[in-house]
């Protein structure tokens, strides 16, 4: 293993071309292990201090038909020296496994750019059922790109021949001869992967063995082969000093609850049904019962929220995560968690709707559903996190306002981020913003205390949970008596406590931080955005910005609600563009919370991320 | 903590106008619950009643101990959310068949399958009350109710069956007018350790009177039930001369004395045995109508398994706070 570290030193006297960043796309069958070998790639990367950023694009088949175009997997990487924000647009580097994953992919990679394939796997048989009538290795149709053919599947076999494995098994071990040469053209060294391999196959020594050969015979191959056009190197970024780990949305998300629950001294409780993209919370919290989570995967979404409804009525931190049709199907017990005026978080890592819709890809299309889907007038609080590592500080902001104004909070996260990774600065959890959650009353108050009494500045009701003696009491969906919590059907009290809920929530305007702008203060145009955009957006604007144009980005995680100075913000801009993954919802809600300015949009539906390229070309255009 | 008080029915009366229809069953099993809880050796304080929607649900508005009206079918769910948070509470649901079997079903079984501690009181009308009148997935067939005007033509559940057939390790059942019964039953439910789940035979005088009259009214029921007691013969009828043997590969009632039938022939009911086969057929008997507690079976429960994994994992993990899991692993320094 030692040598590996010394093939980098050799490695590095060569003539390189340094760029400040890069994007390697893996592309390959669902089954070829794309995923891992990308994520091997961008955590290497991350160690040697690149700033880096990652998006899998999975289909939603677990294993669709081999070598067909529906069921190629990708995984993109972005690094850097530079501040990298987004998995990038351009693909500098491709490698395509096979003639579906070229296919699906070609499209990403500018003229002039790098392809690597694995020639073994273009057959007729693999050219048929990706769709190619001939082999586009052969009809001059890349001609302008640099295509390296490298027999992987030959050459994997062959450097493992001899330790008698089954077909499958040799078979397997391609993508880590294709990461092999990947990590010779970028200078990697390739320990964090073989230590990587030893615990993953600790108990099979055989295959551990095999999958370092290949690694190391792809490392080789890429050295030796005269065909590579050049080696690309790039230096670390520079970021701010501190500890660094590479975090992925959904475990930001639920590291970010476990903190709250330690900070707030409460019980974690998640009740949850699977799905996709949202699981991956599941997953991680129920690795950590070890702090005390309870995780209950429930026999569906609504069972889901009502356990967290119950817990959060016994006195827990509650919470339950979902995805777009999930959140549908919560709506009536997210209703009767604002009439009872009880603390949960609601977790919608959202996805491609409506419907079923695309499972597996992004979108931002459920803001209203969030804002209004549910019957009556019904206010919740609701965030959005915009990076795979504020996730974390998401969470915990949803919780602490949850708790600290009794009232449910819509977290809006989406499978970009939320399956997205980034380097993230750890800091302790001592030094996070305290949660003081809703008191439960003192056990002397008992002989006057009534359910729905109120914190006159927040309006939060007390929370006095079965098991204390003397505050026996019953909630209910059906409207209550302010303060005595009793059943009313009075027409007057139901309008004050419809306005007491909204000024509930308003007021928590108060509690939250204001709306700041990045770029410009003032000037031509203002950028507006929200959630799991703002790695596109800030790298679009802070470009246009730094070539001194007039612009700025006000990038929006507090959606309900809105910063105080939202207003303010507006007026100071001679132009405002919406930017949205959806067809415009968060320009619908601020065209009727602030009517009188004008609002442009910049929309894509296309369950992908926005390009940097794309916003480019489109603030360039409306700056003039 | 202190003493336990010496609690009486009153005690768990709230504030709160009781608003069934006169002569409603209802009223008999809040007053049977307001019975018997004084009964369980408990704190007023660590009771929690959970329902959905109906009639029936209006129940933890009546009790003064902690309740939760909930929404339509959806009590057991919230219930476990209590129970999980707080697995020292004793938790109820109160709900009737058609919050239960038809739109909470799918809670209701999973409920069950977990045998997590809930007491599950579900209030069997054979009709929709509150909606006024539509038939449930109780009503029999040919039943004509306001969405059946020409009879009903979808098959029943049987809710003792469905509660076997969930994996249900307790199963009661118990008609409205024998309050006395009744809290016993309740008393038991409580005690079982394990999802409990009680099914009371409710007249609802105003869409469906005298649904179970045939089978439960004063003048008839010795005749027509069989009192289930644990250890004792399946005896019933006003002279106790009539029982149940095995015969056939199923349940018969038979009278003693006549074609050669002694006692010896008399099945004796044994509430805790683990097989479930012969609770089943109990479930399913027509003639006389089993009453009592037909299944009690003590296993592990939902929320003891969920304890003990998470109390070990707590006990034996090197990460005490959420700052050792965040510097844990594969971390870098810029």
């Amino acid at each position: 293993m030692s040598n590996d570290g010394h093939m980098v030193a050799e490695h590095t006297e060569q003539a390189k071309i340094k760029l400040d960043h890069v994007v390697i796309r893996f592309a390959g069958d669902s089954g070829d292990g794309m995923q891992l070998t990308g994520s091997q790639f961008s955590d290497t990367s991350a160690m040697l201090g690149n700033d880096i950023a990652t998006f899998p694009n999975y289909p939603a088949e677990i294993r669709a038909p081999e070598g067909s175009v529906y069921g190629v997997s990708g995984f993109q990487v972005h690094i850097g020296e530079v501040e990298i924000s987004t998995p990038g647009d351009d693909v500098d580097v491709l490698i395509a496994m096979n003639p579906a994953a070229l296919k699906t992919n070609f499209s990403a990679v500018p003229k002039g750019k790098t392809i690597i394939v694995d020639i073994d796997e273009f057959t007729s048989k693999n050219l048929t059922r990706a769709g190619y009538d001939q082999n586009p290795l052969d009809d001059g149709s890349l001609d302008s790109y640099v295509i390296i053919k490298a027999p992987i599947t030959q050459l994997s076999r062959e450097t493992i021949k001899d330790m008698g494995l089954d077909n499958t098994s040799m078979n397997r071990t391609r993508n880590m001869f294709a990461l092999g040469m990947v990590f010779w053209m970028f200078s990697r060294p390739l320990d964090y992967t073989i230590k990587f391999l030893e615990k993953k196959f600790g108990n099979k020594p055989n295959i551990f063995e095999a999958n370092v050969k290949v690694l190391k015979a792809g490392y080789h191959y890429a050295e030796t082969l005269e065909l590579l056009p050049s080696a690309f190197t790039v230096l670390p970024a520079k970021m701010t000093e501190g500890t660094y780990r590479i975090i992925m949305g959904n475990t930001a998300t639920a590291w970010g609850f476990l903190a709250a629950a330690e900070n707030s001294k409460k019980q974690l409780f998640l009740g949850s049904y699977p799905i996709t993209p949202a699981s991956d919370i599941l997953h991680e919290l129920s690795a950590h019962q070890h702090f005390g989570v309870v995780t209950f995967q429930a026999e569906d979404e609504i069972a889901g929220v009502c356990s967290a409804l119950g817990a959060a009525f016994t006195g827990d931190l509650a919470i339950t995560t979902t995805s777009g049709p999930g959140l549908a199907l919560k709506s009536e017990a997210i209703g009767l968690a604002v009439m009872t005026e009880l603390p949960i978080i609601i977790v919608d890592v959202q996805r491609g709707g409506p419907s079923t819709g695309l499972p597996t890809k992004t979108e931002q299309a459920d803001l209203l559903q969030a804002m209004y889907g549910r019957n009556g007038e019904c206010p919740v609080i609701v965030v959005a996190p915009s990076t795979p590592a504020n996730c974390f500080d998401f969470a915990y902001e949803a919780s602490r306002l949850a708790m600290e104004h009794m009232t449910p909070v819509i977290l809006l996260s989406d499978g970009y981020i939320a399956n997205g990774s980034a380097p993230w600065r750890i800091r302790s959890i001592k030094d996070m913003q305290p949660i003081n959650p809703a008191p439960s009353p003192e056990p002397e108050a008992a002989a006057d205390w009534m359910p729905y009494l109120r914190d006159p500045e927040t309006l939060a009701r007390q929370w006095a949970l079965p098991g204390m003696a003397g505050f026996e009491h019953r909630i209910g969906g059906l409207e209550k008596e302010d303060f005595t919590g009793h059943i009313s059907y009075d027409p007057e009290n139901h309008e004050h406590m419809v306005k007491r809920r909204a000024e509930k929530v308003k007021r928590v305007e108060n509690h939250i931080p204001e709306q700041q702008i990045d770029g410009a203060q003032s000037g031509d145009l203002l950028v507006v955005g929200w959630g799991g955009t703002y790695g596109s957006l800030i790298t679009a604007v802070k470009s246009l910005h730094e070539e001194g144009r007039s612009i700025g980005l006000a990038h929006f995680n507090y959606l309900n609600p809105l910063p105080r100075n939202t207003r303010e913000i507006f007026t100071r801009f001679k132009k405002i563009v919406i930017c949205e993954l959806n067809m415009g919802q968060f320009a619908t809600l601020l065209r009727s919370e602030f009517p009188e300015f004008q609002y442009l949009q910049y929309n894509k539906v296309q369950g992908l991320p926005f390009t940097v390229l794309e916003l480019n070309e489109h603030f360039s255009g409306l700056l003039g | 903590m202190s003493e336990l008080p010496n609690y009486t029915f009153k005690d768990f009366a709230s504030d709160q106008e009781v608003r069934w229809c006169p002569g409603c069953g209802d009223y008999v099993i809040l007053r049977a619950m307001q019975k018997a809880l004084p009964m369980m050796g408990r704190r007023r304080e660590d009771f929690v009643f959970v329902s959905g929607i109906g009639c029936s649900s209006r129940f933890p508005y009546y009790m003064n101990t902690y309740g939760f009206h909930g929404i339509h079918g959806r009590a057991p769910a919230i219930a476990t959310g209590v129970k999980l948070a707080n697995p020292k509470l004793s938790v109820w649901v109160i709900t009737g068949d058609g919050d239960g079997l038809a739109i909470g079903g799918n809670h209701m079984i999973h409920a069950i399958r977990r045998n997590i501690d809930l007491n599950i009181i579900l209030f069997n009308n054979k009709i929709y009350g509150l909606t006024k009148g539509q038939f449930s997935p109780t009503s029999d067939i040919g039943q004509k109710t306001k969405s059946s005007p020409y009879g009903n033509t979808q098959r029943p559940f049987n809710f003792g069956e469905l509660a076997i057939g969930s994996a249900g390790q307790f199963y009661a059942r118990v008609p409205d007018n024998n309050p006395n019964d009744m809290a016993d039953i309740f008393v038991a439910a409580e005690k079982h350790h394990g999802t409990s789940v009680v099914e009371v035979l409710q007249n609802c005088v105003i869409f469906n009177d005298g649904a179970f009259d045939s089978m439960v009214d004063k003048s008839v029921r010795e005749d027509m039930l069989l009192y289930l007691k644990q250890g004792e013969k399946m005896i019933f009828g006003k002279e106790k001369n009539k029982g149940i043997r095995f015969n056939a590969r199923q349940l018969e009632a038979v009278t003693i004395g006549e074609n050669g039938i002694t006692e010896d022939d008399i099945l004796v009911h044994d509430a805790t045995d683990p097989n479930p086969s012969m609770h089943f057929m109990l479930t399913q008997l027509q003639y006389p109508l089993p009453v009592g507690v037909i299944r009690s079976v003590d296993s592990s429960t939902f929320e003891e398994l969920v304890d003990t994994q998470v109390s070990a994992s707590v006990q034996k993990s090197k990460f005490k706070s959420v700052d050792d899991l965040l510097f844990s692993g594969e971390t870098y320094q810029v």
